[in-house]
């Protein structure tokens, strides 16, 4: 009995030492990930070939796909979301050639198809937030988020100037981002704006989800049935044996 | 006249093929003992999965392509392109991760009712070979996808055995077939991962259930049940696996698969854990990712690699903490076999075993910070104590009168049905409820449930007395 | 054990039962298993129309385009072989394609929307091969009979240049012609029937 608590009291300690090593990194901030909202997946698929598609592709996904997971005219895809001359079964791609941006950036954008699944929603969310100004970078902003990032502010415009502030606690010091010259929209409409663009990257990670969790009811519910019988059916030969 | 004929084609089938023998000799006449218990699911299980990966794995083989420019998007393409691809893929990469926990749990069932023992020696070596070549299996099969951790685990593992001196250098080299990992590893992997081993993991089954169904089955008791036989020469403990195991096992398939699907449907990463998420980023020779961890499964191999501060050493660490595993029967020196009657000094080292393994298990998915270390050589010292220390105190131990016949416990849903009411009337009272709300006529007449304080603690400490007990 | 007292109707029936929920879920499970070796859209996406443009061809020319991997020829007809058309009628197998696969703009006996411009898919409905295109009349190695036309070097069928099979070879109707339409005068989409209006 004695070794059994002295175990538990190690292993307590033990979580405690590591749970203390999770909390160093920057806190991120929630992205609201809907992949049942239409309106939200469209703007954000009409924001990320505005905003993206010039430097990033998302080569595994083809404008076809966005119209039948949404449920709209391929027509409209081509006429709202996708550049102008693409055609309905094309890959977003990306216009850029790779020597140029290694030219300009240093490296290659990365394709952003499954960007989400790697970094996960509230990355992305957090990460195009957090831009401030930092004369000491080659573009004269840095990244909270991602410190020393390659790619500019591609949101400038809309969100306006950051000021990074270093405010002190007693844990320490902590920055905090703060508005100093606000964009064409408002912080409001800055939000929803990346967030939008996050959701349809989200969708873009997987576009299979919302499929794959539907069809899961009714699996689940299958698989009930069938072990219920199973079930009786042990039960009723096992009275032989009890 | 009709059914004539077809009993004729049927005898016609019979006189050139022992079909009907082969069904009585390992189903419908095969005596298993009687008191199997949740524990002996797991074997029919892990063949369901094994079936689950062959045929997942054959449609994968249809659409992936083993280049190194290629696969990485092949992946993607049966994920969104192809009909139905992303089931096919999630069965597979889930089922790898199911394999593992299926058979975790198999093994960890012969270790607790002394399986491996005499005369079942063999039946133990054939599924430790079992478990080798699965390990292989999955440790190729990570690397197909191309992603970054697929690439730099590999890196990793294949760089163990330039540890070897000598050869070691030449030995990762020739495994490679480059200088690093690169497309001719792609292409070897995926020839070993998709004929070589599957063949060898099947005979290996087959050797597995051919030794099984010669000696029979042990069970949670320990106890021969051949030794007693009634005037039929049929063991009195023992019932024909069909229709009793067959139906018994169709349940544990329904209860399993309601898991495997819901993990399939809900979450097929697994948080992380059965799909890596730096492995949704392409191979990039250039670039180690900050944090690299092998799949769950290796973790507890991983961290006994890391806990020791010689590269040779740690080799011989982590191939050892397999190898003493296939020891296993002849470190055991004691002779009764059920957990139920062994000693209270094998089950304490059995339970801190089992806290080593799943602690180094966590260890390895964690950055090797110095604690980290410090705890994995701990837990790495008390694994391989448990078994080398072995032929010393299962000496020492007392053991429990093994009874000649097996014993009728009850099951654990049997078990909750019974014993959950009588728990929860304890650990609770029904009192009035408040009298302020509600209509003044029906005052006092509500009533509900409220946690008391006396019946809790008097639960809990009936708890710890009976697992007190049940270590003694 | 004890078998005495033992209700098998009950134990019939959950058999049955979960004999058919089983039989049900399996048929379930093959749907995708069967479903994954379809076409992807990968070769739907490679099925995408095909547009041609025809200004540039010269009279008697035969141009191959890949529409769904298949070859599709576009052959300017001469006066000449329209006229030719015509006569042949006894010795085809199914002069007015009753039997045959084409768009309704196209079943006439030019097989054309516009009777020079014949677009057909270059695939022997015998067995696939590509006939080859012999424009040329009573060659040394066809004979007499031959008036131009299509020869499937496979097996040996003959269809004339409407792509209509002759009677007394292999093959048992004439070349399909594929949906298309024109765009504009001198340009041709392939895929897209004559009744499509979508850009």
């Amino acid at each position: 009995m004695k070794t059994f608590t002295n175990t538990l009291l190690l292993l307590l300690l033990l979580c405690l030492s590591f749970g203390a090593h999770a909390a160093e990194q920057v806190e991120l901030q929630k992205a609201n990930i809907n992949p049942n909202d239409k309106a939200s997946l469209l703007r954000g698929a009409k924001h990320f070939v505005t905003y993206c598609l010039g430097c990033h592709s998302a080569k595994y996904m083809r404008y076809l796909r966005i119209a039948l997971d949404e449920h709209v005219d391929e027509k409209t895809v081509l006429r709202d979301i996708a550049p102008e001359g693409a055609s309905i079964y094309d890959q977003l791609k990306s216009a850029m050639n790779k020597h140029d941006a290694e030219k300009w950036f240093g490296t290659q954008p990365p394709d952003l198809s499954l960007i989400s699944r790697s970094r996960g929603p509230d990355w992305l969310y957090s990460y195009l937030k957090s831009y401030y100004v930092d004369a000491s970078r080659p573009f004269g902003v840095n990244n909270l988020v991602f410190p020393d990032t390659a790619m500019p502010n591609p949101l400038w415009q809309q969100q306006g100037e950051q000021h990074a502030e270093i405010r002190k606690t007693i844990w320490g010091g902590h920055t905090e981002l703060e508005l100093v010259k606000p964009g064409v929209l408002s912080e409001h409409e800055f939000d929803r704006m990346v967030n939008d663009l996050v959701n349809f990257l989200d969708y873009v990670g997987e576009p299979e989800k919302v499929n794959r969790e539907s069809l899961g009811k009714f699996v689940l519910l299958f698989l009930l049935v069938f072990t219920v019988i199973a079930y009786l059916l042990k039960k009723e030969y096992w009275r032989d044996i009890h | 006249m009709k059914l004539n004929r077809f009993a004729q084609s049927g005898n016609w089938i019979l006189d050139r093929f022992p079909l009907a023998q082969l069904w009585n000799d390992h189903m419908a006449h095969y005596y298993a003992p009687k008191n199997f218990n949740i524990w002996y699911f797991f074997g029919s299980l892990a063949l369901l999965v094994m079936v689950n990966q062959f045929a997942t794995g054959i449609l994968l083989t249809m659409n992936y392509k083993p280049d190194a420019k290629l696969a990485f998007d092949s992946v993607e393409y049966i994920m969104r392109d192809v009909n139905w691809g992303w089931l096919i893929r999630y069965m597979h990469s889930t089922g790898a991760s199911a394999f593992f926990i299926v058979v975790y749990l198999h093994m960890f069932r012969g270790i607790m009712y002394g399986s491996f023992k005499q005369p079942r020696e063999l039946i133990w070596i054939f599924g430790m070979l079992i478990f080798v070549c699965l390990m292989a299996e999955a440790f190729m099969g990570y690397l197909l996808p191309w992603g970054q951790m697929s690439y730099w685990g590999a890196q990793v593992i294949i760089s163990l055995f330039s540890a070897i001196p000598v050869i070691g250098d030449d030995l990762s080299l020739w495994v490679r077939g480059d200088y690093v990992v690169s497309d001719a590893t792609l292409n070897r992997f995926f020839a070993f991962h998709v004929i070589a081993v599957p063949l060898v993991l099947v005979m290996l089954v087959f050797m597995h259930i051919v030794a099984l169904h010669e000696v029979g089955s042990n069970n949670p008791d320990g106890i021969d049940i051949k030794k007693l036989k009634d005037v039929n020469g049929i063991p009195l403990d023992g019932i024909p696996f069909h229709p009793y195991y067959t139906v018994k096992d169709l349940f544990g398939v329904g209860v399993f698969l309601i898991f495997f699907t819901t993990v399939i449907f809900y979450m097929p990463e697994m948080g992380g854990y059965f799909l890596e998420h730096a492995n949704f980023i392409p191979a990039d020779p250039m670039k180690t990712p900050e944090h690299i961890a092998p799949v769950w499964y290796f973790t507890p191999f991983y961290a006994i690699l890391r806990a020791i501060p010689d590269k040779f050493a740690g080799v011989i660490g982590m191939g050892g903490a397999i190898v003493v595993l296939f020891l296993l029967p002849w470190l055991d020196r004691n002779p009764v076999r059920s957990i139920r009657y062994r000693g209270g000094l094998y089950k304490k080292a059995l339970l801190l075993f089992i806290i080593s393994f799943v602690s180094l298990g966590y260890l390895g998915t964690q950055p090797a910070t110095p604690t980290a270390t410090l705890f994995a050589r701990i837990f790495t010292a008390v694994y391989f104590g448990f078994f080398l220390l072995m032929p010393l105190y299962t000496r020492w131990e007392k053991t429990k009168p093994v009874p000649k016949r097996v014993t009728d416990h009850h099951s654990l849903l049997e078990d909750i049905e019974e014993q959950l009411p009588l728990i929860i009337e304890e650990m609770t009272e029904l009192k009035p409820d408040r009298p302020e709300i509600g209509d003044a006529a029906f005052r006092g007449s509500f009533y509900s449930r409220r946690a008391k304080l006396g019946g809790v603690r008097h639960v809990a400490t009936r708890l710890a007395n009976s697992i007190k007990k049940s270590l003694d | 054990m004890n078998i005495e007292g033992v209700d098998k109707s009950k134990r019939q029936f959950l058999t049955t039962a979960l004999t058919v929920v089983g039989a049900v879920g399996t048929g379930y499970l093959a749907v995708p298993f069967l479903a994954q070796m379809q076409p992807s859209v990968k070769a739907m996406a490679a099925g995408a129309p095909v547009t041609v443009d025809i200004s540039k061809m010269e009279t008697g020319q035969l141009l191959r385009v890949e529409w769904r991997g298949k070859p599709v020829w576009v052959l300017n007809r001469t006066q000449a072989v329209l006229d030719t058309l015509k006569s042949l009628d006894n010795e085809l197998s199914d002069p007015r394609s009753e039997k045959s696969s084409q768009p309704e703009s196209s079943k006439n006996p030019y097989r054309s929307i516009k009777p020079e411009i014949l677009v057909a898919v270059g695939l022997c409905t015998h067995l696939g091969c590509s006939p080859t295109f012999r424009p040329e009349i009573a060659p040394h190695d066809l004979g007499e009979r031959w008036k131009g036309g299509f020869f499937c070097p496979c097996h040996g069928s003959w269809f004339d240049l409407a792509g209509r099979v002759y009677s007394g070879v292999p093959a048992p109707t004439n070349l399909e012609i594929p949906p298309y339409r024109y765009i504009t005068d001198t340009q041709i989409i392939i895929g897209e029937s004559a009744g499509d209006k979508s850009a």
